[in-house]
C-alpha cells in the first residue's frame, strides 16, 4: 500500500505543477490545492501508516498500551489543512474580484499594471 | 596623559547622530540646526590634538564571538596626520560650506551628508580590523555619492556621482576579497598583528593575487590611471564638497591604504614595480592634462590625480627619502589643495565663472583671495620658504639616490613638478592679473577667504619653521609607515647640492611654461579629443555593453509570464534535488514492512487518480472543481483507514468548503481556455512528471529509513497525565502547541476579513461589468 501512496503523492505532485503552469487563473488555484493535498498525503505517510490504532488513549487506561498511530504528522496535517484553506478562500474571491476588473482570467493578460 | 583614544568610537556615534539630525528633511529649512555644524569637527579636531604625542593605541570595541574578525580601531602617527587633516580641514570647510551654501537649497542636507563622510572618512583612517576598516571604505563611497550627486536635478551631476560609486564601490569590492585573503593567511584581521607577520605572509602562495587586489582597491579610490576619470567628474559636486573629498580627504584614503599596508605587503618587487609605474604615469599624464583646462577646478582635479600619482609612486619607491617625502607630502598638498579648491569655489562665487580664460584682474577687488592664491600657489610650486619647498627637496632627495634610475626617476618628478608649478600659477596667480573682466564682481564675505587663508598661511609657517611638525607628526607618519625609527630632521636649508639646483631648475622651467600656456577652447578641445580613446571612453563603453547585456538577458528571463518564472524555478530545484536523490538514494524497498492492499483501498486509490485525469483534462470547469473534490474526499477515506479520524473530519469539512466557494463564484467567469496540444504542454507535463516521480522515490526513499518517535512519545506518554486529553492529536493542537493554534486562527480570521472585504468592497465605475 506505501508503494501505492508513494505514487499517488508523485502523481498529486505532478498534476498540481502542470496545474499551476497554465493559464488559467483557476486551474492554478486548483494547482495549489492539488499541491497542498499531495504534501499533506507525503507528510502522513512519512510518519508510517498503520490501520486501527488511532492516536487516542483507551478509555481505561491514562497512557497507550498498544501500538499507535504517530499524532505528529496528523497534528501539522489538520493545521496545513486549516491554513490552506485560508489561502485558497482568499484566492478564489481574489479571482472572483480580479475578473470583474480586468474582465479576464487569463494570467498572460495580466502581466501589467496599467489599465488596458 | 590619560589615553582617552578609547572614546572614539563614542565621538563616532554622535557625529552620526548630529549629521542624521542634519539630514533628514525638515519643514524649517536654513534653520539653526546648521549653524553649529562646524562645532562637531572642531570638537573632533581638539580630541585628535590632544592625542598627539600620545604612543600609539589600539583597542578593540566589539568583539565578534563567532566571527574571526573585531572592531577595533587603532592610533598611531599616520592615523593622527589624516585625523587632524579630516577634522581640522573639515572645520574649515565647514564654516565655509555654511557661508558658500547661504542661499541654496538644502543646505542642512549637504552639511549632514559632510558630517558623515567625516566620520566614515575618520573610521577609515582609524580602524584596525581589516572588515572594519571596509565597512567604513564603503561608507565614503556611499556618502561621497550622495555628495558628488547633490545638484540632483542636473543629469550631468548624476552621471558623475554614478561614475564615481562605480568605480569606487566596484574597487572596494575587488579589494574585500584581498582583505579576506590577506587575514586568511594571516590568522588574523588586525592590522596591527600583520606587521610582525610580514615574511610569513609575503612567502605565501596567495601572497601576489592578494597584493594585486587590495592594489585595485587603492587605485580606484585614490584616481590612478587608469582610474583616475572619476576624480575630474566628480568636479560636479558644490566647491566646499570637491575641497574636502578630492583634496584633503577621500581620494586620500586610497593613499593611507597603500601606506599603511607598506610594511606589511610593501619591500616586494611586486609592490615596488607596480607603485612606481602607475604613480609615475599617474602624476606625468595628470600634470600635462591639467595644463590644457580652462575651469579652474579641472585643473585642480588634474593635479590632485597629479599629486596623488607622486604619493603612490614615493611609496612605491619605498626609500627611507621616499617615506619621509611622502610622509610630510601628504600634508603640504592637503594645505594648498583645499586653499586652492575654496578660492575656485569663491571666485565661481562672486563672478559666477570659473573659466581661466575669461577671468581677469581679479586681484584688484579681490585682494584677500589674490593672497590665498600666491601663498597657495608659491607652496603648490616648492618656492623657498614654503613648507612646499621642503616637500619637494625631499621628493628629489629620494629619487635621486634610489638604486633604480635615478636619472629616470628624477627626470619624471622634475617635469611633473614642473607642470604641477604651472598649473598651480594657472589658478592662483592668472585670473587675477590684468585689467579687470568682472567689475561687478564684490569682495568676498570674511568666511569664504579665511578658511583658505588660514590653510595656505599654515604651509608658509610650518616652510618657515619645520620643527613644528617635525617631531610631532611627520617623525611619527614615517615610523607607522617603514616601521622603523626615523633618522632625518625636516630642515628648509640643506645648503647647495644636486637637490637644490634641481629645484631652483624646476621654478625656471614651471615659469617658462606658464608664459606660453593660452587657456582657451582651442587647447581645451585639443586634450578632450585625445581623450576619445581614454579609459573614460573605454569604461564608458564596457558599461554600455553590459546595460545591453543586461537588458537582453533580463527579457529573456523575466518575461513577465508567471509561467516562465515558475518553469524556471521548478526545474532548477528539481534539478538540484534530483541530483542529490540520484547520488544519494538506494532505491531499497523493503517489502516485508508494507501493509498489504485490501479491496476497500485498492478501490479508493482507483478513484483518486481517475478523479486526478479528470482535473487535469476535463475542459469544462464544474468538472474539474468537482473531480478536486473527489481527489480530497479521496484523501478522506484513506485517513479514515490509517487511523487518523480527526484529519478525515478536517479534510472533508474543508474539501466541501472550497468546492462550495469555488462552484459560487466561479460560475460567472468564462470557460477554459482551450486546450490546444503544444510543445509547452509537452515541456511542462516533462517537468511536472520529474518532479513527481521525484517525489514518489523520496517518499519511498524515507520510508526505508528508521523514524525516530521521540517527540510522538512524549506526547503520547504525557497527553493526559499533563494535559488531561486522551485525543492525541488535539490535545498537542489546543495544549502542547496552543500558541501555534492561537497563531494559526489569526491567520484565518485574516483571511477571513480579507474574504469579506473582497466580496463588499464596491467597484469603481470603470470596474463594473455591465
Amino acid at each position: 500500500m506505501e508503494i501505492l501512496l508513494a505514487v499517488t503523492i508523485g502523481l498529486l505532485y505532478a498534476a498540481g505543477i502542470f496545474l499551476i503552469l497554465r493559464r488559467s487563473l483557476v486551474r492554478l488555484i486548483i494547482g495549489l490545492v492539488l499541491l497542498g493535498n499531495g504534501a499533506n498525503l507525503l507528510i502522513f505517510l512519512l510518519g508510517r501508516i498503520s490501520k486501527g490504532q488511532p492516536p487516542i488513549i483507551p478509555e481505561e487506561s491514562k497512557v497507550f498500551l498498544d501500538a499507535y498511530a504517530d499524532p505528529i504528522p496528523q497534528a501539522l496535517i489538520l493545521t496545513a489543512i486549516v491554513i490552506s484553506f485560508g489561502l485558497q478562500a482568499y484566492a478564489i474571491i481574489l479571482v472572483k474580484r480580479a475578473y470583474r476588473v480586468v474582465k479576464t482570467d487569463d494570467i498572460d493578460n495580466m502581466i501589467t499594471t496599467d489599465e488596458v | 596623559m590619560v589615553n582617552n583614544f578609547i572614546l572614539f568610537p563614542y565621538l563616532l556615534l554622535g557625529i552620526a547622530l548630529y549629521a542624521m539630525a542634519l539630514a533628514v528633511p525638515s519643514f524649517k529649512t536654513n534653520s539653526k540646526r546648521s549653524a553649529f555644524s562646524p562645532v562637531v569637527p572642531l570638537l573632533v579636531f581638539v580630541f585628535f590634538i590632544s592625542q598627539l604625542g600620545v604612543p600609539s593605541s589600539r583597542f578593540s570595541f566589539w568583539q565578534a564571538e563567532t566571527l574571526p574578525f573585531n572592531f577595533s580601531f587603532h592610533l598611531d602617527g599616520l592615523s593622527l596626520l589624516f585625523a587632524l587633516l579630516i577634522s581640522g580641514i573639515g572645520t574649515l570647510i565647514f564654516f565655509y560650506a555654511t557661508a558658500y551654501m547661504k542661499n541654496a537649497a538644502h543646505t542642512q542636507r549637504l552639511l549632514g551628508f559632510l558630517l558623515l563622510f567625516m566620520g566614515a572618512m575618520l573610521g577609515v583612517v582609524l580602524a584596525d580590523d581589516l572588515i572594519t576598516l571596509f565597512l567604513f571604505w564603503e561608507l565614503t563611497s556611499i556618502t561621497s555619492f550622495f555628495l558628488i550627486g547633490f545638484k540632483n536635478e542636473d543629469e550631468a551631476s548624476r552621471k558623475s556621482a554614478l561614475q564615481a560609486i562605480t568605480i569606487t564601490g566596484l574597487g572596494g569590492l575587488i579589494m574585500l576579497g584581498g582583505f579576506i585573503i590577506l587575514g586568511e593567511i594571516a590568522g588574523t584581521y588586525s592590522i596591527q598583528e600583520m606587521v610582525g607577520k610580514k615574511d610569513e605572509i609575503q612567502s605565501h602562495a596567495w601572497f601576489i593575487p592578494t597584493l594585486i587586489l587590495i592594489l585595485c582597491g587603492a587605485f580606484t579610490k585614490s584616481a590612478q590611471f587608469p582610474f583616475h576619470f572619476w576624480l575630474p567628474g566628480a568636479m560636479k559636486a558644490p566647491t566646499p564638497v570637491s575641497a574636502y573629498l578630492h583634496s584633503a580627504t577621500m581620494v586620500k584614503a586610497g593613499v593611507y591604504l597603500l601606506a599603511r599596508f607598506s610594511p606589511i605587503l610593501g619591500d616586494h618587487p611586486v609592490w615596488n614595480y607596480t607603485l612606481i609605474t602607475v604613480g609615475g604615469i599617474t602624476m606625468i599624464y595628470a600634470a600635462f592634462q591639467a595644463l590644457f583646462r580652462t575651469d579652474m577646478k579641472s585643473i585642480l582635479a588634474y593635479t590632485t590625480v597629479s599629486a596623488l600619482g607622486i604619493m603612490v609612486f614615493l611609496l612605491g619607491l619605498q626609500s627611507a627619502d621616499a617615506v619621509a617625502a611622502v610622509s610630510l607630502f601628504i600634508l603640504v598638498h592637503a594645505l594648498y589643495k583645499a586653499a586652492f579648491f575654496m578660492l575656485a569655489g569663491t571666485v565661481d562665487h562672486e563672478t559666477g565663472t570659473r573659466d581661466i580664460s575669461q577671468l581677469k584682474g581679479l586681484g584688484k577687488i579681490m585682494g584677500p583671495l589674490f593672497g590665498v592664491g600666491i601663498l597657495a600657489a608659491w607652496s603648490n610650486g616648492g618656492i623657498p620658504p614654503s613648507i612646499g619647498f621642503v616637500g619637494k627637496d625631499l621628493i628629489y632627495e629620494s629619487t635621486l639616490h634610489h638604486h633604480f634610475s635615478p636619472y629616470l626617476l628624477t627626470g619624471l618628478s622634475v617635469a611633473t613638478n614642473v607642470m604641477l608649478l604651472a598649473a598651480g600659477l594657472l589658478v592662483g596667480w592668472m585670473p587675477f592679473r590684468g585689467k579687470l573682466s568682472h567689475p561687478n564682481a564684490h569682495k568676498p564675505a570674511l568666511a569664504l577667504w579665511l578658511p583658505a587663508a588660514i590653510l595656505a598661511v599654515l604651509g608658509m609657517i610650518f616652510g618657515l619653521a619645520p620643527g613644528l611638525v617635525d617631531n610631532i607628526l611627520v617623525q611619527p607618519i614615517y615610523q607607522s609607515i617603514s616601521n622603523s625609527t626615523p633618522e632625518f630632521h625636516l630642515k628648509l636649508w640643506h645648503g647647495f647640492n644636486p637637490v637644490l639646483y634641481l629645484s631652483l631648475l624646476t621654478m625656471a622651467l614651471g615659469f617658462g611654461l606658464y608664459t606660453f600656456i593660452r587657456p582657451g577652447g582651442k587647447t581645451l578641445n585639443f586634450i578632450e579629443r585625445s581623450e576619445i580613446f581614454g579609459p573614460r571612453k573605454i569604461m564608458h563603453g564596457l558599461a554600455n555593453g553590459f546595460l545591453f547585456l543586461s537588458e537582453k538577458y533580463t527579457q529573456f528571463m523575466q518575461n513577465g509570464k508567471l509561467r516562465r518564472y515558475l518553469l524556471v524555478i521548478l526545474s532548477f530545484c528539481g534539478g538540484i534535488l534530483g541530483f542529490v536523490v540520484l547520488t544519494e538514494t538506494t532505491f531499497v524497498i523493503d517489502y516485508k514492512s508494507l501493509t498489504e492492499i485490501t479491496i476497500y483501498e485498492g478501490v479508493t486509490v482507483a478513484i483518486l487518480f481517475i478523479a486526478i485525469f479528470l482535473t487535469l483534462f476535463s475542459g469544462s470547469r464544474l468538472a474539474a472543481v468537482a473531480s478536486m473534490g473527489v481527489i480530497g474526499y479521496c484523501l478522506c477515506i484513506i485517513f479514515v483507514f490509517y487511523s487518523a479520524p480527526d484529519l478525515a473530519m478536517t479534510q472533508f469539512t474543508i474539501d466541501t468548503l472550497t468546492v462550495i466557494l469555488f462552484v459560487l463564484v466561479l460560475y460567472r467567469l468564462p470557460r477554459f481556455i482551450r486546450l490546444t496540444f503544444s510543445a509547452r504542454h509537452i515541456i511542462d507535463g516533462i517537468v511536472a512528471l520529474s518532479i513527481g516521480a521525484l517525489m514518489t522515490i523520496i517518499s519511498l526513499e524515507v520510508l526505508y529509513r528508521t523514524p525516530s518517535r521521540e517527540i510522538s512519545d512524549f506526547y503520547a506518554a504525557n497527553a493526559y497525565i499533563l494535559a488531561k486529553g486522551k485525543n492525541v492529536v488535539n490535545v498537542i493542537l489546543v495544549d502542547f502547541r496552543g500558541a501555534d493554534t492561537m497563531v494559526e486562527i489569526v491567520v484565518l480570521s485574516i483571511a477571513a476579513i480579507g474574504v469579506y472585504s473582497l466580496l463588499k468592497l464596491r467597484l469603481r465605475k470603470n470596474e463594473k461589468m455591465e
